[in-house]
């Protein structure tokens, strides 16, 4: 799904991105990193990866991605971390996570499912956001494309969105200035702003898309939106051969639902990410279809696009494994094993397309098992 | 220096909120023992006049405004409806440095309790606050309703679309206050006080009864935004306890997203609740699904006004051509007549947008016919009954 077009390794990324200087922008420069894949845990040929299975469905799907990853032979050494974001009264829920952080960060190649996070106010902070923040992954990718054989309301839809992950609506800064009165603060920051346009404009050109569209609020939220807004405009100059244009986010919204075909690869902060990453998933068939990555400067993180953790569904044998699949997908073109990658996603898409075996979500009553039982036997006849 | 200033005023406001905020507590209080119908949030004040009519001002905008307020017009006098129009303009003024609205408007939206506004171009500049907002912030419009039905006769991806949604108004992500800490680096802050969300959630509430829906849903962010949304989702709890016969849940904006997008019909029998920056995107979105911000109304509810209006924009393009399309106008005009309970009214004239809009051959280019806007009305006037 995310073939060569849309997809090619950080590295090209990363080169990508080198070719933009801008030395003034601050002391450590986001060009000069190192390339990641020197970085991963490589023994006997395999290369160590971090598995965080998730809440909700992970288990589940993450099985199903094992299973896969073992018929195919992927030089893939898994390192499990079971981190949940339950309220289970588990006291080594905090060294779960740290444990899990310091996984990733040693093998700089992750592949995670969605940990679930309380909505009361004694709960802990989101694990998920605090990981990205914790790893720095700051671009958030999510791929937003019909899948052939999944029947939609729109057709041709393909487009990428670019969300910062690590500051605006999400910088968990809040406080209660007196009883009944909360203030939430947004940060944006040029440096934030910067690197993540120059993520997409790299992204861009490495994926051949054509145009990018800058999504904001800078009508309302004048020098926040503003600052990110204009960040980005200066960030276009040097991108001449793409087409730039901005859009506000309710309009954005509004074209998404009536004529997504227009877009391309947005690029947006926080909590817009959000909201049109899920507006997205329901253009394309849900969250079981979408998937996405984590890109910080030496580290990825690989998973699904549309963050559901699916608690409704856990353990009925039900889920869609393909977002996860789809992101290990990636994560495979990522650490440069395009033949097991391709193969993969031919069993999957090829699956999905033949239509005889699907999972309830995309129209099928197909078991997780039975789904991944019918890639592994497509795998065979590959 | 400034931005420091700029954020000390807020802040005093929010102070003088809370002081608000006290005399809240014995009120809510009583409304338990008391029917909460008593103390409607934002009904209809106005009274007829001697004439039998009520008076409405209105506020017909730029661009397009005019020829769709001429529509509006046309349309209500052939039905016979006992309103008087007041015309009045808005176009801002500079007064002590700050952008205020003529005062002839502001009395005349005070004196008649609701207003019809049609679009308004935003002075482009600098440190120019929207109009929109200062009209909002004029007559303190808290709750913004935006209902979306899908129009027979104009086909769209999504079918039977009827959501309705209410949006705070005030506060939230959109409260203004911003500043720059240091170059390079912008805090904006999202203002959530239990006064507004308390008033907003009632009011959705009550609207749902008034509109004959059992369920009311909020829809937030908490996980993330622990004690804003948090205070908005506890207030809804709590507020949800003065209506016992209204089913309330809440639910995480990543899935209302994706939900309404997969398949909008569950939301048919809901009315949706959230604060402002959700609200403003989401209303947008599902005005996207039923085919654009040309075929749906708005409500600005106020304690005291309620105003009215076309959320779309001014179109300069094409004004005085006489290609626009004043259904959003006419369809929160109808709004407006059902608050003010000429319900009768509402329904004759609602009856006859969409019957023309269905039949397709009186219909603006927008929605793919060929009639000018004044053909459109004419239709209208004669599918009245």
């Amino acid at each position: 799904m995310l073939s060569h077009t849309s997809q090619k390794s950080a590295q090209t990324l990363l080169r990508g991105a080198s070719r933009c200087i801008r030395p003034a922008m601050t002391t450590r420069g986001y060009a000069e990193h190192a390339r990641p894949l020197d970085k991963t845990t490589t023994f006997g040929g395999k290369t160590t990866v971090t598995l965080i299975p998730g809440d909700g469905i992970g288990a589940e799907v993450s099985e199903s991605v094992k299973e896969v990853f073992k018929a195919v032979n992927a030089p893939i050494q898994w390192e499990q971390v079971d981190v949940s974001g339950m309220e289970i009264g588990d006291k080594h829920m905090e060294d779960l996570f740290r444990e899990s952080i310091a996984s990733v960060k040693r093998n700089k190649v992750a592949l995670k499912g969605i940990l679930h996070t309380p909505v009361e106010r004694s709960g802990h902070q989101s694990f998920n956001v605090a990981l990205r923040q914790e790893l720095d992954i700051f671009a958030s990718l999510t791929s937003i494309k019909n899948l052939p054989g999944i029947e939609t309301r729109h057709k041709n839809v393909d487009f990428c969105i670019i969300r910062e992950n690590t500051e605006g609506e999400y910088s968990g800064l809040e406080h209660q200035s007196v009883n009944g009165v909360v203030e939430s603060l947004k940060i944006i920051t040029r440096e934030k702003s910067e690197r993540i346009a120059k993520f997409a404009f790299a992204f861009a050109l490495a994926n051949n898309r054509k145009k990018i569209t800058c999504i904001h609020k800078a009508n309302i939220m004048k020098l926040a939106d503003g600052l990110f807004r204009n960040t980005f405009k200066k960030m276009a100059e040097n991108y001449p051969t793409l087409e730039c244009n901005d859009m506000i986010v309710d309009n954005a919204s509004m074209q998404c639902v009536s004529k997504p075909q227009q877009f391309d690869v947005m690029v947006m902060p926080n909590l817009y990410g959000g909201i049109l990453s899920n507006i997205g998933a329901g253009l394309v068939g849900g969250p079981g279809v979408v998937p996405g990555c984590n890109m910080g400067n030496e580290i990825a993180l690989f998973e699904p696009g549309c963050r559901h953790v699916g608690l409704d569904i856990k353990g009925k044998d039900q889920a869609n494994p393909t977002a996860l699949l789809l992101s290990a997908v990636m994560m495979l073109r990522h650490l440069g094993h395009h033949a097991h990658a391709d193969l993969i996603e031919r069993a999957v898409l090829g699956v999905i397309a033949e239509g005889k075996t699907r999972t309830r979500d995309v129209g099928g009553d197909a078991t997780t098992q039975q789904f991944t039982r019918a890639i592994l036997d497509k795998v065979e006849q590959l | 220096m400034l931005a420091a200033r700029s954020v000390a005023i807020p802040a005093r406001q929010c102070l003088r909120r809370a002081n608000g905020a006290s005399r809240w507590a014995p009120a809510l209080m009583q409304s338990q023992t008391r029917s909460y119908a008593q103390d409607r949030v934002g009904g209809f004040k106005g009274k007829k006049g001697s004439d039998g009519k009520y008076t409405v001002t209105l506020i017909e905008g730029d661009g397009i405004g005019p020829e769709i307020s001429q529509s509006v017009k046309d349309i209500y006098s052939a039905a016979n409806v006992p309103i008087k129009w007041e015309t009045v303009d808005v176009t801002p003024r500079l007064k002590d440095g700050k952008t205020v609205i003529p005062d002839e408007a502001i009395e005349s939206v005070n004196k008649n309790y609701v207003a019809l506004k049609g679009p308004l171009a935003t002075p482009v500049g600098k440190g120019h606050v929207s109009l929109n907002l200062t009209l909002r912030r004029t007559f303190n419009l808290f709750a913004n309703v935006r209902p979306c039905r899908s129009i027979v006769g104009f086909k769209t991806p999504y079918d039977n679309v009827d959501t309705v949604l209410i949006r705070e108004n005030t506060e939230g992500e959109y409260s203004g206050i911003e500043h720059v800490v240091v170059d390079g680096v912008v805090q904006s802050i999202k203002l959530i006080t239990r006064d507004a969300c308390e008033r907003v959630l009632r009011f959705a509430f009550q609207h749902a009864d008034a509109i004959g829906r059992k369920k009311v849903r909020a829809v937030h962010k908490a996980t993330i935004m622990k004690m804003s949304d948090g205070l908005f989702l506890r207030t809804a709890h709590d507020v949800a306890k003065e209506f016992p016969h209204i089913e309330f849940d809440a639910e995480l904006l990543d899935n209302t997203c994706l939900k309404m997008v997969t398949d909008p019909t569950p939301y048919n029998d809901k009315v949706l609740v959230m604060p402002n920056l959700y609200g403003d995107i989401l209303s947008d979105m599902c005005a996207g699904l039923i085919g654009g911000l040309g075929l749906t109304p708005s409500g600005n509810i106020g304690d005291e006004c309620s105003i009215f209006e076309a959320v779309h924009g001014s179109a300069p393009d094409i004004a005085g051509k006489q290609l626009a399309n004043p259904t959003a106008l006419l369809l929160s005009s109808i709004m407006m007549l059902q608050h003010m309970g000429l319900n009768e009214y509402a329904e004759n004239i609602q009856q006859a947008i969409f019957k023309t809009i269905a039949e397709g051959k009186t219909i603006t280019g927008d929605l793919g016919g060929s009639a000018k806007t004044y053909e459109y009305a004419d239709a209208v006037i004669k599918a009245l009954k």
